[in-house]
């Protein structure tokens, strides 16, 4: 029976997970450099030891308001194909190690931006965990444009 | 081995490289015989170096590998596969080649021209491979030549043992025209030796049946011993000397060091900065080496990517050679500062425009011998190629004395190409005119050469030279020379730059695209205009098109208050001067470009990101985006400035541009075509030649006259620094004291009044303030009563102001 570690987190109450090993590390960050015209999820882009990073705003992307950068704010970063993106999360969850069996497609019901951005849902003690689909995730590209 | 060229150098290297890679993967092939990898791995190597010896004539060496790779294309296509006897010969074959390469390292030749018949066996071994006729002959051969592949190995790299048959074999054949010359007849050795030089010039070798040229090969290694061990130590060392003074590193190793040293300057800058409000003696002394260390660190480690321009320059003389005596033209080519270097990878970039610009002076810019004969020239003309750094880039100049380009022509050819309006034409200076000649579409060539007007080419030069972030210009005088002057950044990765503000945040903008800087008081005179809804700025009686960087980055609300103090950077790119409206302009500084990923390519109006000093991330501005925003409203510009040009005409035929210098409660204009310089000068530096003042400055005595003095104004307190206006003409300088630079305008000055001082032309009101007009020429001449005497004088009005 195979099973997999996520590292979790939440935004907006809901809790969501990515695979473990894609996780570079997790952070939180205050100085967030503003990319003007650039799409609005894009919440930013911040220096990690020399590496120029673009902050992806998970609000926006779930179709929610964007965060407000008063204060720090949590990164989550992650490794994709092209480069490292970090996406903005409210709180840091813990590591859960997940089998397979656990594991159901996105319920039929589920509609709206969040669908996209989900491979499917892990049954926790009590509450549902969203696998978080990172391609679609850090895709900040077409659809979401300047305003 | 001095005259062995760079490129048999590389060539060695590299081949021996190639070969220790060799053993390995043919002792893995052993374990692995089908390996597809690893045959097409050494095929390349043979391959590689087959061509290469082919290319530099090294006959032998090409025949051995030759065979070689016809072996292995064959095991590597599957037509074959893999035996001990092929490996054997193949290790035979490749130990042979390692005793040309000494050879060649130790004469500079690999002995072709002799004989042969020493690669025979290794040939036929080879051969017989390919045939499978597994000849009885080719078998001990393959054999001697290698007993075990390990061994060989070793052997070959540990000098004076006497197992390296192979090689031994080969270097023995290699050095062969030498030993037969000065070793063979005196020496005792020769007995022994004789037999092996016998069969491997001997011209019989071909006839004697194969296993007498193995049979000698046998034996000799053996005998050699002594002659040989010593002489093949030294050549161990020599090629330890060329292998051991460079090492290959991989670019990416350097790229991460390169970046590495990036972030230590950043963190450099901000301990630097903390320690300056520290206070603190030792933390500064440390501080101070931590900068210290930090250059040269940051300058050694660009150093690795460094290449002199001669590298490029190499191969241009033989250009110019050709392509002069293909016009019947004679030219002299001079080269300044070869040693200058260069990041490799811009190196590469420039390699073409440069190569552009002296064909093209050759072709256009040099004239004909009789041509300058009658012009009064040297017939030979001369073309020099200068590279130096100057603030923080590498300039390099291509510079003619030929025929230099003719404004005039530049103009009738532009409008001719439908390259420029006649209306756009009438505004531009004479830089700009020439700056003409980079636009695309445009060649004066009068006839198309097959070297360079074809309609393309300057143009060319400009977009490659502006995409390394470099720039390039022209500079000439009729019928006396032309210099184009590439600027060129010292890396990609580090520029120079200028940090800005627009709303909260900093933006960085390429040094090099930076003409000027002008600062806009809200409240005064000077305002931003509207040329039918195209924002535009009066400088210098020219209209400059604006971009708000504010509203280009949807910062602010357009409509927002017009009467803020701002800045205006007056950039240049792709052709174009545009100013870019900021809020302020914070400093000027090196800092490292970091790409930006593809999912700001949309945006366009970003060329990297960067880290600035206090860790935070800016954008890079990608001002050549930003200038093509200008260039929408540019018709509408152009009509208003033909008719803000009529007016003026109109009123009083020229602008003036004037310097407002304060003395005292007054103000007095200069005209800026009598202000050559503007200079500071502390007090101390102030001397005294009879009741004079004088200043040392550029290796001269320069009188100073104190305009206060002068105007019988009452000069107030004496500050530590004296702002001076130096005037020079034909060599001859004078510098004018004033109290304080006030500004510099441009403006049709109305309402002129002779009503003025003795020293004065008269007075007139400009930026609403009654300004006095100097009477220049009346002042120089008290600061310097000889002036005239030693400089031809010309008549100085206002009138010329404008010119």
């Amino acid at each position: 029976m195979a099973s997999r570690q996520y590292a979790t987190f939440e935004v907006d109450t809901q809790l969501f997970g990515v695979p473990v090993a894609i996780v570079q590390e997790v952070l939180s960050f205050h100085e967030y450099t503003p990319v003007p015209l650039a799409p609005k999820a894009v919440g930013g882009l911040f220096n990690l030891r020399g590496q120029v990073i673009a902050a992806v705003d998970l609000r926006v992307q779930l179709g929610l308001p964007a965060r407000d950068f008063d204060g720090p704010a949590m990164n989550v970063i992650v490794r994709t194909d092209e480069e490292s993106v970090s996406l903005l999360v409210d709180k840091i969850g813990e590591v859960v190690e997940l089998s397979d069996e656990a594991f159901e497609p996105p319920p039929d019901t589920l509609h709206g931006p969040l669908r996209e951005l989900i491979n499917g849902a892990f049954k926790l003690d009590g509450r549902l965990m969203l696998a978080l689909d990172t391609a679609r995730a850090t895709d900040t590209g077409g659809g979401s444009g300047s305003d | 081995m001095d005259e062995m060229g760079d490129i048999v150098q590389e060539f060695l290297v590299e081949s021996h490289e190639n070969l220790d890679q060799l053993d390995r993967d043919l002792v893995a092939l052993e374990q692995d015989p089908g390996s597809r990898e690893l045959l097409s791995s050494i095929f390349r190597t043979i391959h590689t170096i087959k061509g290469t010896s082919g290319f530099l004539a090294f006959n032998r060496l090409e025949r051995v590998t030759h065979v070689g790779e016809n072996l292995l294309a064959r095991l590597r296509d599957g037509a074959q596969s893999m035996t001990p006897q092929t490996t054997d010969a193949l290790l035979g074959m490749i130990d042979c080649v390692r005793g040309l390469l000494t050879h060649i390292e130790e004469n500079g030749n690999d002995g072709s021209g002799g004989d042969d018949s020493d690669l025979e066996p290794v040939i036929q071994a080879v051969t017989a491979c390919i045939n499978g006729t597994a000849a009885p002959a080719a078998k001990p051969a393959a054999a001697v030549a290698a007993t075990t592949p390990v061994e060989v190995t070793v052997t070959v790299t540990t000098p004076g043992e006497g197992d390296g048959e192979g090689a031994e074999d080969a270097s023995a054949g290699g050095r062969k025209p030498r030993t037969r010359k000065s070793a063979a007849k005196p020496t005792a050795k020769a007995t022994p030796a004789k037999a092996v030089l016998g069969a491997a010039f001997g011209g019989e070798a071909d006839d004697v049946p194969p296993e007498t040229p193995l049979a000698a090969a046998a034996p000799a290694p053996a005998e050699q011993v002594e002659p040989v061990g010593p002489e093949d130590e030294t050549g161990g060392q020599a090629r330890r000397s060329i292998a051991d003074s460079s090492i290959r590193v991989d670019v990416d190793l350097l790229d991460t060091l390169m970046r590495l040293v990036g972030e230590l300057v950043l963190t450099r800058n901000q301990l630097v900065r903390a320690i300056g409000g520290a206070n603190d003696p030792s933390m500064t002394r440390t501080g101070q080496r931590l900068n210290l260390i930090t250059s040269e660190l940051q300058e050694s480690v660009m150093k690795t990517r460094m290449q002199a321009i001669d590298h490029i320059w190499a191969k241009l003389p033989r250009v110019v050679r050709d392509l002069s005596s293909g016009f019947g033209k004679r030219v002299r080519l001079a080269m300044e500062g070869r040693e200058t270097e260069l990041d490799r990878s811009l190196l590469e970039a420039v390699k073409d425009p440069l190569t552009h610009l002296v064909r093209n002076a050759v072709d256009h810019g040099i004239e004909l011998p009789d041509d300058r004969r009658f012009k009064g020239k040297d017939p030979e003309g001369t073309l020099t190629l200068r590279a130096y750094h100057e603030g923080g880039h590498v300039i390099v100049e291509v510079t003619d004395d030929g025929a230099g380009l003719d404004p005039d022509r530049i103009a009738e050819v532009a409008l001719e190409r439908g390259v420029v309006t006649r209306e756009q034409l009438a505004l531009m200076d004479r830089r700009e005119i020439l700056s003409l000649v980079f636009r695309p579409g445009f060649s004066t060539a009068k006839k198309v050469t097959n070297v360079s007007g074809r309609g393309v080419g300057m143009d060319v030069v400009k977009t490659n030279i502006e995409r390394i972030g470099g720039a390039v210009d022209v500079e000439s005088t009729l019928g006396v020379g032309t210099t184009w002057r590439l600027t060129i950044p010292l890396t990609l990765a580090i520029i120079q730059a200028l940090t800005i503000e627009c709303g909260a945040e900093r933006y960085v903008i390429p040094q090099v695209a930076v003409h000027e800087l002008v600062y806009l008081d809200g409240q005064g005179g000077r305002v931003i205009e509207y040329a039918m809804g195209a924002p535009v700025y009066r400088l210098r009686g020219k209209l400059l098109p604006l971009v708000h960087l504010d509203q280009t980055l949807e910062l602010r609300d357009p409509s927002s208050d017009h009467n803020r103090d701002v800045y205006v950077a007056v950039l240049h790119a792709e052709g174009r001067r545009f100013g870019l409206v900021v809020d302020r302009v914070l400093n000027t500084e090196e800092v490292v470009v970091k790409p930006l990923t593809s999912r700001f390519k949309d945006v366009g109006v970003y060329a990297g990101a960067t880290l600035l000093g206090d860790g935070k991330v800016a954008l890079i501005l990608d001002v050549a985006s930003l200038a093509r925003r200008s260039h929408l409203g540019s018709d509408k510009i152009e009509r208003a400035q033909a008719q803000l040009d009529a007016t003026t005409k109109a009123t009083s035929g020229t602008i003036d541009r004037l310097l407002i210098a304060g003395i005292g409660e007054r103000r007095v204009a200069i005209p800026l075509d009598m202000v050559t310089r503007l200079e500071e000068f502390p007090v101390e530096r102030l001397e005294r030649v009879g009741n004079r003042e004088v200043v040392q400055y550029r290796d001269q005595i320069l009188p100073v006259l104190r305009l206060a003095h002068l105007l019988g104004a009452y000069s107030s307190e004496d500050g530590a620094t004296v702002p001076v206006v130096v005037y020079t003409e034909r060599g001859r300088s004078v510098a004018l004291a004033v109290e304080k630079i006030l500004d510099i305008v441009e403006d049709v000055v109305d309402a002129r009044s002779d009503v003025g001082d003795d020293g004065m032309m008269g007075s007139a009101v400009i930026q609403q303030r009654v300004t006095e007009l100097l009477d220049v020429r009346r002042a120089i001449l008290a600061a310097d009563p000889r002036f005239d005497a030693a400089v031809e004088s010309d008549p100085i009005s206002y009138d010329m102001a404008g010119m």
